[in-house]
């Protein structure tokens, strides 16, 4: 990303969306203190909720949902009915940031094209006590969450979490219920994180309903990955890898693709601990962790650019630069449509080289690149404690592989991987070097200090669990 | 209405209020609100957690590895609560916190750090950033009985998060769940 790239990037608000966000900061506060009996106010947002979405198909059912609520009549059907009319809007906001994102770049993407397939049939029942759980804290709000309406979740959750097909389910809400449990009693705290609740609330709320969670025909694809970076999520009980990178193919440009692999933990692996969860892709891993290209064969593609990853159908090449790749190929890499549900702009997250900025810190903590007199925040935050990237690293760096990020009406660059020119030459650091494990003499002996939680754990399961 | 919109003394347009009420934190889809969990030896102790009004965990024995001993704290009354998880009473709890209530309250403070833990007991300490010393020595509870079992239920359920297999399919959900803290 150049410097007039980012300016183009930061050039004020695409038309709209002030105004959609508008709309859903009206309906997230509305879920503040509950919808169980809606003041004028919360009636005055609810109906410009409905006002917002009111050009498109969803209008008469939205209005009709408005209606009830504004009553106090909270049925499933209407609450769906909001957080989808929520979800259209966000769902915009993402098409008008990655369009700019895309136009900023010069970045080409697919069109949603693919058709649907039957998607896995879930439990009715599953679905349903989930949907009444959200519809309690509909009713409560957010301020009156205590540990009683937490912990009517934990059943829930847990049958939710033995049924393969709605895993996105069960780790959403195991996250959400995870935060409530600790901020519980919710009316206590200063202040709210407004925003995230409703975002994991309407997501949960939508996953929940009966066939939603689409499922899109897989292609396969053989050819050469070229890792660029690795972005790590995580919470108490989950951890995921998501590997960014381009395939190219013999009969077709080359693409961004990504390869996800998730695990369940619990709280207490922490730090380079949670790569030892993950024992099926050991190829995936090793790549990682010696800067390798793959070859893949026949390796599922979804529509929306995810390698559904099969480690045995893959086997490691030769070693290849992420930044080597990142000059040669990421500027022409044909980029994929986003699904449908999830638009959002959580979900925005562009791989970019940036190169020839200064580091800055203001007062306030905040980090930023300057580059050619424009000014991107660095999401330092965003650096997983499971590999060596960190703050310093990235402050002394001279070029950088990140993710574009969008959050609270600014742009973010998250960083994957840095380079740091010294005397003795250019080092480089990325977040997945440590993937078979740290490298780090000091990260190694405070590793064998504390133990390993994950053989721990393993073992009173082991000799607990199956009694 | 909510806490939150009190706090705004504005006088604007309503819909200069929402916009003022809502203030950057609010309106990030990506916050900490977990304070990040600390590591820790879990040979001792393999579970802790503030929940369900308790500070509650599980000790492993000392002698027997097929034994583990079910020791919980109530927050408030500080009720103190030890047995084995086949329910027998522990012959260490007589008044004062026993060894196990001991390692529990000294493993958590190292996992959740001292001030969180206090104030989930409501504890009253004078130094926020307290020690498990400072914690046990303030409790004022009497032994009271918690049944062992829905704490087992509970540490059995986390072990069972282990068990969960692996998926390569993306869970575009944890784009909300950053991973933190290379702060090193
Ligand atoms: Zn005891």
């Amino acid at each position: 990303m150049r410097g007039v790239q980012l300016a183009e990037l930061l050039a004020g608000a695409a038309p709209g969306v002030t105004e959609a966000l508008d709309a859903v900061s009206g309906f997230d506060e509305a879920l503040v203190p509950g919808l169980a009996r809606p003041t004028e106010e919360q009636r005055d947002a609810l109906a410009a909720l409905a006002g917002a979405v009111a050009v498109t198909p969803l209008r008469d059912r939205v209005r009709e949902a408005v209606e009830k609520v504004a009553a106090g009549s909270l049925a499933d059907e209407h609450l769906a009915m909001l957080a989808g009319a929520r979800a259209a809007l966000l769902g915009a906001v993402h098409d008008a940031l990655l369009e700019r994102v895309d136009a900023a770049l010069g970045r080409s993407r697919a069109a949603w094209t693919p058709t649907e397939t039957a998607a896995a049939s879930a439990p009715e029942n599953l679905l349903a006590g989930v949907r009444s759980w959200l519809r309690e804290i509909a009713i409560a709000g957010w301020r009156g969450v205590d540990d009683e309406l937490v912990s009517a979740s934990a059943q829930t959750v847990e049958a939710v979490l033995a049924v393969p097909a709605l895993r996105r389910l069960a780790v959403l809400l195991d996250g959400l219920a995870a935060e409530l449990r600790g901020a519980s009693p919710v009316a206590s705290m200063d202040r709210l994180p407004v925003r995230r609740w409703a975002d994991l609330w309407s997501r949960a709320l939508l996953l929940a309903q009966t066939g939603g969670v689409s499922e899109w025909g897989a292609t396969p694809v053989s050819g050469r990955l070229l890792p660029l970076g690795v972005d790590v999520h995580e919470h108490g009980t989950a951890v995921q890898v998501q590997v960014y990178a381009v395939l190219e193919c013999a009969d077709a440009p080359s693409r961004l693709v990504r390869a996800s692999v998730t695990a369940a933990k619990v709280e207490t692996i922490v730090g380079p601990a949670v790569w030892r969860l993950l024992r099926g892709t050991p190829v995936l891993l090793g790549a990682l962790a010696e800067r390798r290209a793959l070859e893949v064969a026949e390796m599922p593609l979804l529509p929306g650019g995810d390698l559904v990853w099969r480690d045995e159908r893959a086997r490691p090449g030769d070693v290849v630069e992420p930044f080597t790749v990142a000059r040669l190929q990421l500027g022409a890499a044909h980029a994929p449509a986003v699904p449908p549900l999830e638009r959002h702009p959580v979900r925005i997250a562009e791989p970019v080289l940036v190169e020839g900025y200064t580091v800055t810190v203001s007062d306030d903590g905040q980090a930023r690149m300057e580059l050619d007199g424009h000014s991107l925040a660095l999401d330092m935050a965003r650096l997983p404690g499971c590999g060596p990237l960190t703050p310093g690293l990235v402050a002394a760096s001279s070029s950088c592989l990140g993710l574009l990020r969008w959050d609270g009406g600014r742009w973010l660059l998250q960083p994957l991987g840095v380079q740091v020119r010294n005397r003795r030459g250019t080092t480089e650091t990325h977040t997945a070097d440590w993937a078979l494990g740290p490298t780090d003499a000091k990260v190694v002996r405070a590793a064998a200090k504390a133990g390993d939680a994950v053989a721990v754990l393993r073992e009173r399961a082991g000799r607990l669990l199956r009694r | 209405m909510s806490a939150v919109r009190s706090t705004v003394s504005g006088t604007g347009r309503k819909d200069e209020i929402v916009n003022a009420v809502m203030t950057d934190w609010e309106q990030r889809s990506v916050v900490r609100v977990l304070p990040p969990v600390q590591p820790r030896r879990l040979a001792k102790v393999p579970f802790v957690e503030l929940a369900d009004g308790r500070l509650q965990g599980v000790v492993s024995s000392g002698s027997d590895v097929e034994r583990v001993y079910v020791s919980s704290i109530t927050a408030g009354s500080h009720g103190l609560s030890c047995s084995t998880n086949n329910n027998r009473p522990c012959g260490g709890l007589r008044g004062a916190p026993c060894k196990h209530l001991h390692a529990l309250v000294e493993e958590a403070v190292l996992q959740y750090g001292g001030a969180r833990v206090a104030r989930y007991l409501r504890v009253d300490v004078e130094e926020p950033d307290c020690s498990a010393a400072d914690l046990l020595g303030r409790l004022h509870g009497r032994p009271a009985s918690i049944p062992a079992a829905v704490v087992f239920s509970r540490f059995l359920r986390h072990l069972a998060y282990l068990e969960v297999p692996e998926s390569t399919e993306p869970v575009p959900e944890l784009h909300w769940f950053p991973a933190t803290g290379a702060v090193r």
